[in-house]
């Protein structure tokens, strides 16, 4: 079956998910992004790509982060933003998702930027928009349930080119609540896909989802062993509502066996990078020190992330 | 009336004098008189038919027994009405059927019981069997009125999604059920381990973000039950069986001697997790299509007789409950019109001889039901329905007469079709382009 | 298919005649200049030819010994057009980097190929996001003229006449040589 995300010619059309992706396009983005690092330096930060075009933020769950960044990316092309930020209980009074998308179609939106607390719903979007609109429409996943966020995947893909180079010669662990974390998911599409040799994931079997091997991973339950000699350590916040659902007894034991400080990150590589999608959680998953010490490149992170943003939204723009 | 049925291939549980039950196979001739068949393969004498009808092309059985299926009434006749799903069951070949007791309000209430029954009776379709509700409002708290309900016709009792928490009470409905011999129905499926669940817990869910249900929670729940059943004495059916683990649990209790039967949805005869695809919510059941492992698991436990029969598990959905994510999205999926051309399916894959197919859909399920209906047999009702095993169709709006349009096999083609329907020794469904002749 | 006959001219040369063309000028307007190369011939092109002006000892000093460079990729007007889809690799090629004062300054944008005057409309669109420049002026390796913008060049080293199915191309070889060759289709 067609992967919703590409047209018949393999271009893309939408950015869903990173799985399924070929490494010559997730290749492709990156090198784009990179040229778009300039305009953020500039005294005109503002380039016309996509000047005319309107980009509707549909955000079902609340994200005063990843929106401003695609809001600041998307008027850095010139596009046209709108806002929405739709709470589920309004929309279960109302509108069905299905009838907000067309809504905002007849009002001539050109891409929508979907933020959804379930699996799967900018695939529906996708399908919905492609078998009524034809082309001209498109979507791109801000993080759907615990499935995929893409463009966080692609940053943290650009991250890891720009301080480490070659992909196939890296160990790269994940650590953290990966069962509930779609930027874990998409990190181990976009790592496996580059050909990235070792994808280890470090958690407590609580927090571990099935399959893991059969996405390429090794499991380690033992952060000591799991960090050794790794090249880059992606951390993964941890949400309070994990101690409430049994899965994890408290903050405190998790910080001691799970969470990433100084003596911890001195069994990686000297020169080993440290990683955050953000927000942190200072002390639960990670420690002051590490967060703000040399070895950590969350800002670059952020900075990259609009670059990589803008690449995205340009990239499915000029294929129209 | 009375009508003869020449040339057609007999297939399924026939009573034949002299011969006792057997899966006949063999074109045979039918006569049908005062709405009962009067006759198997021999044209009794000074029969006059009033209307003969030539079915060379075509193969009879026993109208379809349907342990499965959702009317919507009473209460969500938005979705569907008992009209248009008697209908469909009667165009999907189904003479008989039971529906489960998730109605709103739930069948608890003798009276809610006899309207049911006097509505469908006067549409003139299919027998309707319901099952009435284990407990009052389908809450796992009070068990209802299981005499009552019974006089008002239900054939059995049930719940309605993971079974209720409080094992006392289930301990109590066995206890009871028992003392009647009534038969408790229940979906073996633990409420605490599938709670927020909606695909099977595997590397496919895993993958995709989903909430898994573990095949555990059937087995945890499987556990429980037989162990108040071999306490208990009690007479269960277990309703749509989804894994492997849970059969082998199954196997045992039926070589323990424990009463159980057991059904498969048809569905789950053929889709596995990884047919969830791209987060298509016609795949979102109950319970969830699991691996491949479990499903070539239920196809042999069906092929062997530990499952005793196939049902449609039918449930009419609208767009507005389907077109969601896939987590959001209402379970079920539309099967009175697919409920045989997937059996024939399941039966061409795995090897299963044509009249033992048409068994698990009309005897098997008979008697789970402890109706007579379901085989041939001289005297017996006139319920029957006349198919072609080759017929290739497509599955869409139009073809479908149900009003739930969302199944797994929407667009897709599917061989074989039911093309006309006998109730009562009358012609309900006619879709063979017969020239009936009048002599 | 109508394909010219017409010889391509020799890119050393023509670079030879551009740097003379510019020294001249130069020589007699005593104006200090900027050299800034169009990415990718452009850039080419430039490198070489601040090399020939820097070098002259009448008028070296009036072109800053720092190159700039300029992307034309993000004002193409092919950009998200059904009819081009050559519009996003552009960006991949080189970014503009201008390590001076644009307000003020008197820039000379090198180009190898002149032709639509496209390239040039969106370079100069990109060079003006960076500030007010006192004068522009362009410098092409050749002219195969066909303009469809009201652009010029102020300094060309060589014309061409070329079918509209045919495209120049400028190689630069490892000991930094230039040599056009045509392409069809």
């Amino acid at each position: 079956m067609p992967h919703p995300q590409l047209r018949s010619n393999g271009e893309l059309k939408h950015l869903l998910t990173i799985e399924g992706l070929p490494g010559v396009l997730i290749h492709q983005i990156l090198d784009t992004a990179k040229g778009f690092l300039g305009v953020n330096t500039r005294d005109v930060k503002k380039v016309p790509l996509l000047r005319g075009k309107s980009v509707f933020n549909l955000f079902f769950e609340n994200s005063t982060r990843t929106r401003t960044t695609f809001e600041i990316a998307a008027t850095r092309l010139s596009a046209d933003v709108v806002n929405l930020n739709i709470n589920t209980s309004s929309a279960a009074k109302g509108e069905s998702l299905l009838d907000t998308i067309d809504n905002l179609v007849a009002m001539h939106a050109d891409m929508f930027v979907v933020r959804h607390a379930s699996s799967g719903a900018p695939f529906l979007i996708a399908e919905h928009v492609n078998r009524t609109r034809g082309d001209g429409v498109h979507v791109i996943n801000a993080g759907d349930g615990r499935h995929a966020h893409p463009t966080q995947g692609l940053l943290d893909m650009y991250t890891i080119r720009h301080f480490k180079k070659d992909f196939t010669q890296l160990s790269v662990a994940i650590v953290g609540d990966v069962l509930h974390s779609r930027v874990a998911r998409s990190d181990i599409h976009a790592l496996t896909t580059l050909g990235v040799p070792e994808v280890r994931v470090i958690a407590p079997l609580t927090l571990l989802p099935s399959g893991l091997d059969q996405m390429g991973c090794q499991v380690y339950t033992d952060m000591k062993k799991g960090l050794k000699d790794v090249d880059v350590i992606i951390m993964l916040r941890l949400q309070s509502e994990r101690m409430r659902g049994a899965l994890l007894p408290s903050a405190q034991e998790y910080f001691k066996h799970y969470g990433l400080t100084q003596e911890k990150l001195a069994l990686a590589k000297p020169d080993a990078i440290v990683m955050h999608p953000g927000p942190m959680n200072r002390g639960v998953e990670i420690e002051s020190a590490v967060a703000d010490g040399p070895q950590a490149v969350i800002l670059d992170q952020v900075t990259f992330g609009i670059a990589v943003r803008m690449a995205v939204m340009s990239l499915l723009v000029a294929n129209p | 009336m009375r009508i003869s049925l020449l040339g057609g291939r007999l297939v399924g549980p026939v009573l034949a004098d002299g011969q006792g039950l057997v899966l006949h196979d063999a074109i045979t001739d039918l006569y049908l008189a005062d709405g009962r068949i009067a006759a198997i393969g021999q044209k009794p004498a000074e029969f006059q038919a009033d209307l003969t009808l030539d079915l060379s092309a075509y193969c009879i059985a026993p109208g379809l027994v349907d342990l499965a299926a959702r009317l919507r009434e009473p209460g969500f006749e938005y979705k569907a009405t008992l009209e248009s799903e008697m209908q469909a069951a009667l165009e999907g070949g189904i003479t008989s059927l039971s529906c489960p007791p998730d109605t709103d309000p739930p069948l608890d209430e003798p009276g809610l019981v006899e309207m049911l029954k006097h509505r469908a009776r006067g549409l003139q379709a299919a027998s309707l069997y319901p099952l009435g509700a284990m407990t009052v409002g389908l809450k796992g708290e009070i068990i209802t009125e299981m005499a009552e309900l019974s006089e008002a016709g239900c054939i059995g009792f049930g719940h309605a999604g993971p079974m209720f928490t409080d094992t006392q009470v289930l301990l109590r409905a066995m206890q009871y059920a028992k003392s009647f011999g009534y038969t408790l129905w229940i979906q073996p499926c633990d409420f605490f381990l599938s709670r927020g669940g909606v695909a099977h817990s595997g590397a496919v869910a895993g993958r995709l973000g989903l909430s898994g249900i573990p095949a555990m929670a059937e087995t945890v729940a499987l556990h429980t039950i037989f162990e108040l059943m071999r306490a208990t004495g009690a007479r269960v059916h277990l309703c749509r069986m989804s894994s492997s683990a849970g059969l082998e649990l199954l196997k045992k209790a039926r070589e323990d001697g424990l009463a159980v039967t057991a059904d498969v949805a048809v569905h789950h005869l053929h889709l596995i997790d990884i047919d969830i695809g791209y987060f298509d919510p016609n795949m979102r059941v109950d319970p969830p299509f699991r691996s491949q492992r479990d499903r070539d698991a239920l196809r042999a436990a069906l092929k062997s007789g530990v499952i005793d029969a196939i049902c449609s598990d039918h449930t009419p959905l609208d767009d507005d409950e389907k077109q969601l994510p896939f987590a959001e999205a209402a379970a079920g999926a539309s099967g009175l019109e697919l409920l045989l051309p997937l059996t024939l399916k399941w039966a061409d894959e795995s090897g299963v001889g044509l009249s033992e197919a048409v068994d698990r859909l009309t005897r098997q399920p008979a008697a789970v039901l402890g109706i007579d209906a379901g085989v041939i047999a001289q005297g017996a009702v006139a319920d029957l329905c006349v198919f072609d095993p080759g017929d290739r169709w497509t599955v869409n709006a139009t073809s479908l007469c149900s009003q739930g349009k969302h199944t797994p096999y929407w667009g897709r083609e599917l061989i074989g079709r039911n093309r006309l329907t006998i109730v009562a020794g009358r012609i309900v469904v006619n879709h063979a382009c017969l020239n009936p002749s009048f002599i | 298919m109508i394909v010219t006959t017409a010889k391509l001219p020799d890119p050393e040369i023509a670079l030879q005649t551009l740097a003379s063309q510019v020294k001249s000028r130069a020589g007699q307007d005593q104006c200090l200049r900027h050299v800034v190369g169009i990415h990718s011939g452009g850039a080419w092109v430039a490198r070489r030819l601040l090399a020939l002006l820097t070098q002259d000892s009448a008028v070296g000093a009036l072109f800053d010994p720092v190159i700039g460079y300029l992307s034309s990729a993000f004002h193409r007007d092919d950009y998200g057009h059904n009819a081009q889809r050559r519009g996003l690799s552009a960006i991949v090629k080189g970014g503009t980097e201008l390590p001076f004062e644009v307000t003020g300054a008197r820039i000379l944008l090198v180009d190898d190929v002149l032709y639509t005057g496209r390239t040039l409309r969106a370079a100069v669109n990109e060079l003006f996001d960076y500030g007010r420049p006192a004068a522009v002026e362009l410098a092409v390796l050749v002219d195969r003229g066909a303009r469809e913008l009201p652009v010029h060049a102020d300094y060309v080293g060589a014309t061409v006449d070329l079918s509209p199915l045919e495209a120049i191309v400028l190689a630069q070889h490892s000991d930094g040589q230039f040599s056009f060759s045509k392409t069809e289709g």
